[in-house]
């Protein structure tokens, strides 16, 4: 389980987290809902070890990870699928597999992860030998998914994993993250696309400029009236 | 028969001069290709590994002295790349590319300081350095030898790039350093391994070298680095096969015009030839074209 507890992140003199806490218990789908740069991206890469906080806590299974370099905290368990996608596009679809075991050395284990991600994404499978950067923009993301899953992580965080990308696509991606939940990933999800989020998690957070303001379950926050108004586009005149 | 006696020679050198600046030229696009840095001390490291044999082969016997200056020449540059540019990751390029025309710098005054600014007469390393002939045409043996051993290492260094795993780590790296650190690889490393196996090209590339002209002095980095430079634009910067392609043309083209009598203006050409690269095609042959992440 992750637990983040009073956690403060300035840019240069920027407050960019205000001393957020929050817990993502094992099997569940939490997510964390907010306009652009209420600090979710930050949440994540302070996990990541890729930004340093200037104080609070990160715990993960009650191992302190807080300022761990990137390649311990993925060890830990917890990998990042990247805003933006990010991919490789100089790799091919299957190098980029392998970069997402890079730390592991059980040759036997990753070839069956790749046979396992493959089932999970049959496109990647037909596209194996194609270079990343010629993939269309679903196929990308699932490709990062793919990639996020090869270090056989207990925790995935997946950064806008919506953004971009087409209705239908979404809905893919959604089902897919469903599907890893219950394989037992536990599942950090950053969406502005806060309807899609909130339908899936277990528990949500609301962020905005680097405070929690609400939290609940993903029913109860998906009918709160405020919640709606401001990130399900349901506006007062509209009731 | 006459013609060909006449002219092999200058083709020969050509072709072995390019072998030479393929190998200086490679650190240079490596180093490129990941750090975005142009690693101006590259040249000096190659001087120094020539004047290390220099002072080495005294005292110890070819079949020790060369592979340790191999080694050192690593240690050089991997000590350079610690030392000089490591600090500076995060800082501007700009900081990082003066860092290395510091280390240039104090590298040549490093060696006139040792030298007391003579030449040194680079050792003739037996075997290498012994005359033969080619059809009819008087060479020395390092002349024929340095396009093949060129051409292996190179192979060699594509294939360590495209099928293994630190090649692997190598390319992810050149195009995205934060997703890399999320895939948990080591970049300080990787930048270590980069600079590493310029060092070690650029120390061959020394032996072959300066079989052929045999002073060493403290600035004599600074043509065929810069040259190697131009054969790294040339072929485009940043990518391997074409700095190899970059510098057999700049060397084969430089030996053309000495037979043609204008042995004056062969520099000339070679710079000339990197102003129309970069009027005309500034992302060389093989280069990839610069596209603004949004």
């Amino acid at each position: 389980m992750l637990k983040i507890t009073d956690l403060k992140v300035a840019y240069g003199g920027i407050q960019a987290l205000r001393g957020i806490s929050l817990e993502v218990p094992d099997g569940k789908i939490v997510t964390l809902i907010g306009a652009n740069g209420a600090g979710k991206s930050t949440t994540l890469r302070t996990i990541s070890g890729l930004v340093k906080a200037a104080s609070g806590t990160v715990e993960f299974n009650g191992q302190d990870i807080t300022g761990k370099p990137s390649n311990q905290v993925l060890e830990a368990g917890i990998a990042q699928i990247p805003e933006g996608r990010r991919v490789f596009p100089n790799l091919s679809v299957l190098e980029n597999l392998k970069v997402g075991a890079y730390l592991r050395k059980d040759a036997d284990g990753i070839a069956k992860d790749i046979e396992w991600v493959y089932q999970l994404f049959p496109r990647l499978k037909e596209r194996y030998w194609q270079l990343a950067g010629t993939l269309s923009g679903g196929e990308q993301q699932m490709l990062a998914v793919a990639r996020g899953l090869m270090s056989r992580p207990k925790m995935m965080m997946l950064d806008e994993p919506s953004l971009g990308l087409a209705p239908l696509v979404v809905q893919d991606i959604f089902k897919i993250i469903g599907e890893i939940n219950k394989q037992g990933v536990t599942i950090l999800l950053v969406e502005q696309n806060a309807n899609m989020a909130l339908k899936i998690a277990d528990y949500a957070y609301v962020l905005e400029t680097g405070t929690i303001t609400r939290e609940g379950t993903g029913l109860e926050l998906l009918n709160d009236e405020s919640i709606k108004e401001a990130y399900l586009g349901k506006t007062k005149a509209a009731k | 028969m006459q013609w060909i006696q006449q002219n092999l020679p200058y083709f020969l050198a050509g072709i072995s001069v390019g072998g030479q600046y393929a190998l200086i030229a490679i650190g240079y696009t490596m180093v490129y290709g990941i750090l975005r840095l142009i690693n101006f001390a590259h040249g000096d490291i190659f001087m120094c590994a020539g004047l290390m044999l220099v002072y080495l082969s005294a005292s110890l016997p070819f079949y020790v002295s060369i592979p340790l200056v191999l080694l050192l020449t690593v240690l050089l540059g991997f000590t350079v790349e610690r030392v000089a540019y490591k600090p500076l990751r995060k800082a501007p390029r700009m900081s990082v590319m003066i860092s290395a025309i510091g280390v240039s710098y104090l590298l040549q005054n490093v060696a006139l300081y040792v030298t007391g600014g003579l030449s040194k007469q680079y050792p003739a390393i037996p075997w290498l350095s012994d005359t033969v002939t080619v059809f009819g045409a008087l060479t020395k043996r390092v002349t024929i030898i340095t396009p093949f051993l060129t051409i292996i290492l190179i192979v060699l260094l594509v294939l360590l790039i495209n099928h293994t795993n630190v090649g692997m780590a190598m390319r992810a790296v050149s195009k995205d350093f934060e997703t890399s650190l999320l895939m948990g690889i080591k970049i300080d490393n990787v930048i270590s391994v980069t600079f590493i196996i310029g060092s070690f090209l650029a120390g061959v590339g020394s032996l072959l070298f300066f079989s052929n002209y045999t002073g060493v002095t403290p600035t004599v980095g600074a043509m065929p680095g810069l040259k190697a430079f131009v054969a790294a634009v040339f072929g485009g910067i940043g990518s391997v096969p074409g700095a190899v392609i970059g510098a057999f043309i700049i060397g084969i083209c430089e030996n053309i015009i000495k037979a043609m009598g204008w042995t004056t203006f062969s520099d000339a050409f070679t710079f000339a030839l990197l102003i129309l690269i970069l009027i005309f095609r500034p992302t060389g042959l093989f280069g990839e074209k610069v596209t603004d992440k949004v």
